[in-house]
């Protein structure tokens, strides 16, 4: 990799005294057409972060949000190759924003993982999450992706103990993705306590960035975890958004994610005396 | 031995026995493993802990065996179809028609090869400390035995089951909810087992602290493959000890139909190491392999679902493509990973049956011995009636009657345009 877009993004974001703001999307959702009006509307709402998903039949560990996303996305005609193409159609836009794909092993291995690593190398992607590959079965993905430069970003729950949490952190890079709630994504929230200690526990444990994630709906929500946290992923608060307004969601979305950012920019003391 | 079994053990290099997969990561072969959210993976471990553990204590065995006897009324007969056997005989050619048994699963407590496991799995839970168990289910066999062992156990339960199965499968239904159990109707994807199966997923991953997942058959992530098989081992086991005592020799052939694979895989199991014993896994071909089927070795290729590496129907992107059969127990796109291996090693032929050759079985058998087959059976009674008439008649063939067909009646008749 050239440039590590991830680590210098939260690099920025911790010189500026907040955390960085990680969104997610389906690709394809409500169509491909309507994706790189959407993806715009991230970054220019604020988001410091692309999470891109790509839709699967079967998104098991997504509440009833994204997995509406992903089957719309699949209605509306979305294959592997029009996902790489919005994000190598993405990359010239934004050069400097990173971009994660999310999803499931199986539409990402179908083809060897050397394709897929290949594919995200040539498309400018980051990073993968990969939902359903627990580090017991990194030799399927891992490898390919490290040598072509790509970071594979792990996940921690509150499942994941003392005793596990090495296995996860080996080979894991880019990010470290708390996920905070044991459960799917959706509505659940997590109580800020638990949050704040789980965030202090990880952090003992490694020195990479730590973004939570899972059932972060709003911006007071965004703001208390970005101050104790490296990043704040939202999702299905914005897939909801999509799935209400459809084609014409994307201001709907910048404004959304601005009040996020708002939020997030609020805990920054630098923030604050350019804002005084 | 006949040409054509020399020819396939030739083909296998065979390792020093078949019988001892998975290996410690939980692969038979490629297949297998443990491909679930990081939520999951502590509690995978430790159910893999808890069963080896009681597999260690004489007195979890014990337990499992007078359960399956009092309980479930093991060992169930090993049955002499001496008329099924007589009418293919009739149109074979002279000195064909080899003598078929069957292994009458159906008369199991609840109607199914399905509460061996369950009654294993309560007693996992039960160790574990969990009192709430949930499960899938298609045709709603396991859902019933699932909330047959809940009440046994005093256990709460809640069943998945697709919305189009619901339908289909209503004498279930109403049986699960007397035992106790609340049935959730998945309305998601295709509405059928593999969507029962993504919602118990969830389910489970947000309730990991206090709830056992009861897969209902020889899949999902490691250590379930291994664990379902070896509960449905009894059904070999019985088979093998009956066959000697009423042949003095082992059986020339099994027959089993494959959902999931855990009647087949519990049947052929204590066999896999006896080269003389050929095996046929029957896959359902629904509308036949040009249209809609649910014959994942046929049809599909290997991929990850539902915690495991195995053959899957799916696209050239790894979308899961609708499965079909007329037997809901058999309407899924995937099998368990042993199959696979068994499959890609050729220990295990697997053969196709669509929908009309599986009707037409469920009323030959039906009308011939009086044993109404559930549809998933009939699936193998087909194929039996397709290879006994091509064997010596000294030949003995072992098919699993995997359940009864009560459960299926609404369905046949409507297929047969019968209203009831
Ligand atoms: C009677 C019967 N046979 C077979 C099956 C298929 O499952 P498996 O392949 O796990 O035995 C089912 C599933 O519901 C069933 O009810």
């Amino acid at each position: 990799m050239t440039v590590d877009r991830l680590s210098a993004r939260f690099a920025a974001c911790k010189s500026q005294g907040r955390a960085a703001l990680v969104t997610f999307v389906t690709a394809g959702d409500p169509s491909v057409a309507d994706t790189p009006a959407i993806l715009d509307a991230l970054v220019e709402g604020g988001a410091d972060i692309i999470e891109l998903g790509m839709p699967f039949t079967d998104p098991m560990a997504d509440g009833p949000a994204i997995e509406l996303a992903n089957l719309r996305s699949l209605g509306s005609g979305t294959k592997t190759k029009d996902i790489f193409a919005l994000a190598s159609a993405f990359r010239a836009r934004h050069p400097e924003t990173p971009l994660v794909l999310m999803g499931y092993a199986n539409p990402m291995l179908v083809r060897g993982p050397q394709w897929f690593a290949d594919q995200c190398s040539a498309a400018g992607v980051d990073g993968v999450v990969c939902v359903d590959v627990p580090p017991e079965e990194d030799a399927e993905i891992g490898p390919a992706l490290r040598a072509a430069g790509i970071h594979l970003i792990r996940l921690a729950t509150p499942t994941t103990d003392a005793a596990r949490l090495p296995a996860v952190l080996n080979g894991a890079s880019g990010f470290l993705y708390h996920v905070a709630v044991a459960g799917i994504t959706g509505k659940q929230q997590a109580a800020q306590a638990a949050v704040e200690q789980a965030v202090a526990r990880l952090k003992t444990a490694t020195d990479l960035p730590i973004a939570v994630g899972f059932g972060v709906r709003s911006a007071e929500q965004a703001a208390a975890i970005g101050r104790v946290a490296d990043g704040v992923v939202v999702g299905s608060a914005i897939v909801d958004i999509i799935g209400s307004h459809g084609d014409a969601a994307a201001p709907f979305v910048k404004e959304f994610v601005a009040a996020l950012r708002g939020a997030l920019n609020a805990n920054s003391p630098h923030f604050r005396e350019t804002a005084a | 031995m006949t040409e054509e079994i020399e020819a396939m053990t030739d083909s296998i290099t065979l390792p020093n026995s078949l019988r001892s997969q998975p290996d410690a990561s939980g692969h038979f072969g490629s297949f297998g493993g443990r491909y679930v959210a990081e939520t999951l993976m502590p509690l995978i471990l430790e159910l893999e802990k808890v069963y080896r553990d009681a597999r260690q204590d004489p007195a979890f065995d014990a337990e499992f065996t007078e359960l399956l006897r009092s309980y479930v009324g093991r060992p169930n007969p090993l049955y002499y179809a001496g008329r099924l056997t007589e009418a293919l005989r009739a149109e074979a050619a002279p000195g064909k028609g080899a003598k078929i048994y069957l292994k009458r699963e159906e008369l199991n407590h609840t109607g199914a090869h399905k509460i061996n496991n369950c009654i294993g799995q309560a007693l996992l839970a039960r160790r574990m400390g969990k009192k709430k168990v949930i499960a899938e289910t298609g045709a709603g066999q396991h859902g019933v035995a699932t909330a047959t062992v809940a009440a046994l156990f005093g256990m709460e339960c809640k069943i998945f089951m697709g919305a189009k199965d619901v339908e289909r499968q209503k004498p279930n239904v109403f049986r699960m909810k007397l035992l106790g159990a609340e049935v959730i109707p998945v309305v998601s994807g295709s509405q059928t087992l593999k969507d029962a199966m993504n919602d118990a997923l969830r389910h489970w991953v947000s309730n990991v602290h206090d709830t056992f997942y009861i897969i209902g058959t020889a899949a999902g992530p490691h250590p379930y493959p291994e664990l379902v098989r070896d509960f449905q081992s009894v059904i070999g086991r019985e088979a093998r000890e009956q066959i000697l005592e009423l042949e003095g020799r082992l059986p020339d052939m099994l027959i089993a139909p494959v959902g999931g694979g855990s009647n087949a895989i519990g049947l052929f199991h204590p066999f896999l190491d006896d080269a003389e014993v050929r095996m046929i896994g029957v896959e359902a071909a629904g509308e036949g392999l040009a249209g809609k089927h649910a014959a994942s070795l046929a049809g599909g290729k290997s991929g990850i679902l539902h915690g495991n590496r195995t053959y899957l129907l799916q696209d050239e992107d790894g979308q899961i493509t609708e499965a079909h059969s007329i037997s809901a127990g058999l309407d899924y796109p995937g099998i368990g990973p042993e199959h696979s291996w068994l499959h890609e090693i050729g220990r295990v032929e697997y053969m196709p049956i669509t929908d009309d050759e599986a009707l037409a079985s469920f009323q030959k058998l039906s009308a011939l011995e009086g044993i109404i087959p559930a549809l998933e059976s009939a699936h193998a009674i087909a194929i039996a009636e397709k290879v006994a008439p091509t064997l010596d008649a000294d030949r003995i063939i072992v098919v699993n009657l995997s359940g009864r067909g009560d459960k299926d009646i609404f369905t046949v008749a409507s297929a047969l345009g019968v209203e009831i």
